[in-house]
């Protein structure tokens, strides 16, 4: 394997991510912090929420930052250099297997799911003023529940970047991503869907789900949350699954 | 052929030229391909895809909304090392599909292609080490200035960072780009991009250049240069693949061609060596109201006619040994027959009737 290729390719995503510094971040961040100030801080202080809730939605809106921005850091410029501008060929003509590509991508969008979902934090902590009462009693689960939910977002933009064409990315957005995010148990514990139970199952095909639940369980103990083995468990196979499906797609995709 | 390692390209050289190759043999690269074919059963990629010359087939029951689309027939051709090659033939006729199968990029569908000692695909990444590429259509990354794109691709080469800076410097001042180097790419005109597309393949001093279409959309000087610049690498022992349906760049170029045409090799050798295969030299595009057959056959006696071809109802092709002084006699043998002669093309020998020749199709049709 030829490390020095895949660092300078990493090294080339860093710098053009350094460039875009200030509408990547604006992108990451202004979503979120809507979504916390809306809910978080305007419904509760009128009394429309429960004070409780900014507990709820916090480490949800981490998991969706982070989902989102793994995504669309990695979809989007694949399917723009793939099909329209076919600028990825300078790199697949390196000197690397194409697949080590397809990693590099994956690398470098957890790099930005974990600084877009931890970036959220201190803001959302911000915005949302007293009242919140997050903590991290479990670093180590905290940890391994970021890692794997930026490689399932960045693995899952890999598989939807090289499967998508460009003209269904307007689909892309209102099919997946949008369901993704409101089934996805970021508003509210998995456990409150037991009034719906076809829904209660249904929804843990979602990825999502298990990253709110995660990170709830890692941040906000005193809400209600799945165990973490189960957790983990599931995100490991979800990624592991993503992982295969997004490189065989980019292999299928880099050659005609 | 055995792909045997150290024979791999030794054995490409042949008869007289093998005396005169033999020194490149040491440093540089050939090319042999067997058999290659090459079916698509989704659409082409942009650059292989023409606007005619492709036949699109329907598969059968079983992949009724299939269409099968095939661009190689099996091709068999070996490039030697040091050599300047050209694939000449109109659009579609499967060059770019050729050159993207021996630079990794198209999977071939039966066939093996070798670079030097290595199979394409069982070995791309070793090959990928060897080649540098100028796509048909530009592919730069957009998101870095010109400078920017030279130095990464020095660093995905593995080259140190002070190695990176003087081969940049060096190659922005060759391609006339200094002045622009710290510009985004993307706003870059079609010529500049060329350039820099050419730069970059040459960033790391592959042993093979393709160029795909390299002089499409160049204006004449811009065209100069890059040929200068093709042969100058081609001095240093390196060899270049190119594809063209410009018959006046392979005859410059070229030390040997191929003429592709429907994804068959339909003529092969050196320009000088294809251009005396068209009989007599000259063609003679006549063009008149009618033609009988009595008028052809009165064409064919005149003297130093060696062909008489009907190109539609009203033309005739004439191969001849003379152009010019062949005229009164036409137009003497055409009053005669009560025949209007309207229009004559004199063609000299070139690439050009030779690919008529073979196809009955100007490149241009």
């Amino acid at each position: 394997m030829n490390w020095k290729t895949f660092f300078a390719m990493l090294s080339r995503d860093a710098h053009v991510a350094r460039h875009n510094l200030l509408p990547v971040l604006l992108q990451n961040l202004l979503q979120p912090l809507l979504l916390v100030f809306v809910f978080g801080r305007v419904l509760t202080t009128g009394g429309l929420m429960a004070a409780r809730f900014k507990d709820v939605m916090l480490p949800g809106v981490i998991a969706i930052s982070m989902a989102l921005s793994g995504v669309q850091a990695v979809a989007m410029p694949l399917m723009v250099e793939f099909q329209f501008t076919r600028e990825i060929e300078d790199r697949l003509l390196a000197p690397m297997a194409n697949g080590w590509l397809a990693v590099e991508k994956i690398v470098a969008g957890m790099i930005q799911a974990l600084a877009a979902g931890l970036v959220v934090i201190p803001a959302a902590w911000l915005v949302l003023g007293s009242g919140v009462h997050i903590s991290l009693q479990h670093p180590f689960e905290f940890a391994a529940v970021c890692l794997l939910v930026s490689l399932f977002s960045a693995a899952g933009g890999l598989t939807l970047g090289c499967s998508v064409g460009q003209t269904q990315i307007g689909l892309m957005f209102s099919l997946v991503l949008a369901p993704m995010m409101m089934f996805g148990c970021a508003y509210y514990p998995w456990s409150m869907l037991s009034a719906f139970p076809g829904l209660q199952y249904a929804v843990l095909i979602n990825p999502l789900v298990y990253a709110s639940e995660g990170l709830r369980g890692a941040l906000a103990p005193q809400v209600p949350h799945m165990p973490a083995a189960a957790v983990l468990g599931a995100l490991m196979a979800i990624d592991i699954a993503l992982l295969a499906a997004g490189i065989r797609q980019f292999n299928k995709k880099a050659l005609s | 052929m055995a792909p045997a390692a150290a024979g791999g390209f030794r054995a490409f050289a042949d008869g007289g030229a093998a005396r005169i190759r033999l020194s490149w043999n040491e440093m540089g690269i050939g090319i042999r391909i067997e058999e290659l074919r090459k079916v698509y059963d989704t659409p082409p990629p942009v650059a292989a895809r023409g606007p005619t010359g492709f036949g699109w087939q329907r598969g059968g029951r079983k992949e009724k909304k299939k269409s099968k689309v095939v661009a190689l027939e099996g091709i068999s051709l070996e490039i030697r090392a040091g050599e300047v090659y050209g694939l000449l033939g109109p659009n579609g006729a499967g060059k770019s599909t050729t050159i993207g199968i021996l630079t990794t990029r198209v999977q071939p569908t039966s066939g093996r292609a070798f670079l030097g000692q290595y199979d394409v695909w069982n070995d791309p990444v070793k090959v990928k080490r060897l080649i540098g590429v100028v796509p048909q259509r530009p592919n730069l990354d957009f998101s870095l200035t010109a400078r920017e794109i030279l130095l990464f691709h020095g660093a995905y080469f593995g080259q140190t960072a002070g190695e990176r800076a003087q081969r940049t410097g060096d190659l922005l001042e060759k391609f006339k780009l200094t002045d622009r180097a710290d510009h985004m790419a993307r706003t870059f005109s079609g010529g500049m991009m060329q350039r820099l597309s050419i730069a970059r393949a040459m960033m790391h001093d592959p042993e093979v250049l393709f160029l795909d279409e390299p002089s499409a959309g160049l204006d004449p000087q811009t065209r100069l240069l890059l040929w200068e610049i093709v042969r100058d690498y081609n001095r240093l022992g390196k060899t270049i693949v190119l594809t063209t349906h410009n018959m006046d760049e392979a005859d410059a170029l070229c030390d040997r061609l191929a003429i592709i045409d429907h994804g068959r090799i339909i003529a092969q050798g050196t320009p000088a060596e294809l251009k005396a295969s068209i009989p007599g030299g000259y063609l003679l595009r006549l063009r008149f109201d009618r033609v009988p057959e009595q008028f052809a056959e009165e064409l064919r006696t005149l003297g130093g006619v060696l062909e008489v071809r009907a190109a539609d109802q009203a033309g005739a092709d004439v191969y001849a040994s003379r152009g010019g002084s062949l005229i009164p006699a036409i137009v003497t043998a055409a009053q005669a027959a009560g025949v209007e002669l309207r229009d004559v093309t004199i063609s000299e020998p070139s690439l050009e009737t030779l690919f008529l020749h073979h196809t009955g199709r100007s490149l241009r049709d």
